[in-house]
């Protein structure tokens, strides 16, 4: 039986509970069975938070917290340092960062500059630029779960028009440009 | 079927708009906003041709949704925690009036102290106001209840409001594949409404809200009674009729997850049934003969089915998501009641969790029923709180 579970820690505004809900409906393209759930607390613009998902060939019927994901996924280096989650052993994170962060709770890091192609795409609501997408793109490269293009089909399928181009967009080139130390 | 992926409130909204609902009033409360949101939306671009009344409070929400079905509109309110709090005097109107409203209950605790989280204590407040209670446990199943939830209310035969509840955020925000059903297959389901002769006609007027003296009252109350019984069969009719239509059934009252030689049973409501059910599998594992009884439906209350499902246990645990302070578990109250009248019952023991949406495991749920077992050979306490902070036993 395939189980896996996913962390995204990000800051309000970030895109992390709609990551979730795409990475769900991405892999559901794919045959497979989903879960996203947000973590719900002080939520607010900039504030840390946590959105969920599980991924299993089976119908998901477990619901409490996650405590220790297969993946995490970080929006914001800063937060790095703020991280109350341990990935499971043989795990990766994967972070958003233009050089290779430090993370010493994992065996596998990935990074990839998600807010420069984020900002380079227009993907830029008040002030914050959205990596949700970009972040996905890059976690289908580095991960076989789920595909590039039951991604993008996702992203299309969520916004209509020019906004779901570009966020395709934004998937693909971080897709391209993710670094993985190898 | 391709799948679409939904959040349980989401699901409602669906629900509703796949029944043609003819009303809806309501107010705002997190976390069950998002549903008429969404409900709002589908008004506004003309997917729903249904009448959408902003209204001033929850108790407002439930008044017009009375005089609307008074007038023979299918209607639809949500509410949560306080919001069904500030209502209760409508919802009892309702339930007495047998007005086949449907509800969602986005459940979540009361305050103080506040919280928006997830517990039971909300919808359980009102189980004696007259109301159908069903409880989900997927967001696939949300969907499916609120169809059925007008199929059941709307029988002639039952005539009675209906309250789906959702665990808030649990469900409520939670995203899954889900099958959605066609509408044809809604409108074959669940046909336009038929008007009951008590509904107002303009050209047929007659008095309403009117006094019933105390040579009166007793047989209104007694034939709400009669049709709660009778609501238990409808229930069961309707869930295989829904089977036959679209292959998913849920069992009617009681769902039943490998029960058939379990020695030991854990009786749940909700969301958390699925966190169950895995305890189960590692219990099994480990030689424990367990299996999940969830009840999907509180009132009617399914004693008699409850009964004969435990017959063969030796033991049950109860685990409630609610409060009855000084009882202390309206849960595991109802359940032992359902069991007394029977021959052989099992040992019966409850715990109190997940109040103020405090995280339960499966874990948790195993460890329930390995100190159910352990109560039931050396006597230990029959009510325990659940990851209470220094894990005191309370009685």
């Amino acid at each position: 039986m395939q189980y896996h579970e996913v962390c995204f820690f990000a800051r309000g505004g970030q895109g992390a509970v709609v990551a979730a809900r795409l990475l769900v409906h991405a892999v559901s393209l794919e045959g497979l069975w989903g879960q996203a759930f947000p973590l719900f607390g002080g939520e607010r613009r900039g504030a840390p938070v946590y959105s969920f998902a599980r991924i299993s060939d089976k119908p998901v019927r477990v619901r409490s917290q996650i405590r220790e994901p297969d993946a995490l996924i970080v929006f914001d280096r800063a937060l790095l340092s703020a991280l109350t989650f341990k990935v499971k052993k043989g795990g990766f994170v994967l972070a958003n960062s233009p050089s290779k962060p430090s993370v010493e709770s994992a065996d596998r890091v990935y990074w990839v500059d998600a807010t420069a192609i984020a900002k380079r795409n227009g993907l830029v609501v008040a002030g914050w630029p959205v990596v949700n997408t970009a972040m996905l793109g890059a976690l289908t490269k580095v991960w076989s779960l789920v595909s590039l293009s039951s991604l993008k089909r996702s992203i299309l399928d969520a916004w209509t028009g020019k906004l779901g181009e570009v966020n395709a967009k934004a998937a693909e080139e971080a897709y391209n440009e993710v670094m993985t130390g190898e | 079927m391709p799948r679409v992926v939904l959040s349980g409130n989401e699901a409602v909204a669906v629900g509703v708009k796949l029944s043609r609902v003819n009303v809806v009033a309501a107010y705002p409360i997190t976390p069950q906003t998002t549903i008429v949101e969404k409900i709002a939306d589908y008004v506004e671009q003309g997917e729903l041709k249904a009448r959408f009344i902003n209204v001033e409070s929850e108790h407002s929400a439930m008044a017009a949704c009375i005089g609307a079905a008074a007038g023979g509109a299918r209607c639809f309110t949500a509410t949560s925690s306080q919001g069904l709090l500030y209502m209760g005097e409508m919802v009892y109107w309702a339930g007495g009036a047998r007005l086949p409203i449907v509800m969602a209950v986005v459940n979540r605790a009361l305050a103080p102290p506040w919280s928006i989280w997830c517990d039971h204590n909300d919808a359980l407040s009102l189980r004696d106001a007259g109301w159908i209670q069903m409880w989900a446990e997927s967001v696939q199943e949300v969907l499916d209840m609120m169809v059925l939830a007008y199929k059941v209310a709307e029988n002639e035969r039952v005539l009675l409001p209906v309250m789906v509840n959702l665990d808030g955020f649990l469900l409520s925000h939670a995203y899954e594949p889900v099958e959605v059903p066609t509408q044809e297959t809604v409108d074959l389901f669940l046909p336009e409404k038929r008007p009951a002769p008590y509904w107002i006609d303009v050209v047929d007027p007659k008095s309403y809200g009117t006094i019933a003296s105390p040579d009166t009252y007793m047989e209104f109350r007694f034939k709400l009674q009669a049709a709660m019984d009778e609501a238990a069969r409808v229930i069961e009719e309707v869930d295989a009729e829904w089977s036959r239509m679209t292959g998913r059934s849920y069992g009617g009252l009681l769902e039943l997850y490998k029960c058939e030689d379990a020695e030991v049973g854990l009786v749940v409501v909700g969301s958390w049934a699925g966190d169950a059910k895995e305890a189960i599998d590692r219990l099994r594992e480990k030689g424990v003969r367990a299996g999940v009884i969830r009840l999907r439906v509180t009132r009617p209350f399914p004693s008699r089915s409850l009964a004969s499902v435990a017959e063969s246990m030796d033991a049950v645990a109860v685990v409630d998501r609610s409060l009855s302070p000084g009882l202390p578990s309206v849960l595991l109250s109802e359940v032992r009641n359902a069991l007394y009248d029977n021959g052989k019952k099992p040992y019966v023991k409850g715990f109190i969790a997940g109040l103020g949406g405090r995280d339960v495991t499966p874990l948790d749920f195993e460890a329930a029923v390995e100190s159910t077992l352990k109560a039931k050979e050396d006597g230990g306490s029959r009510v325990e709180w659940l990851g209470l902070k220094g894990g005191r036993d309370v009685c």
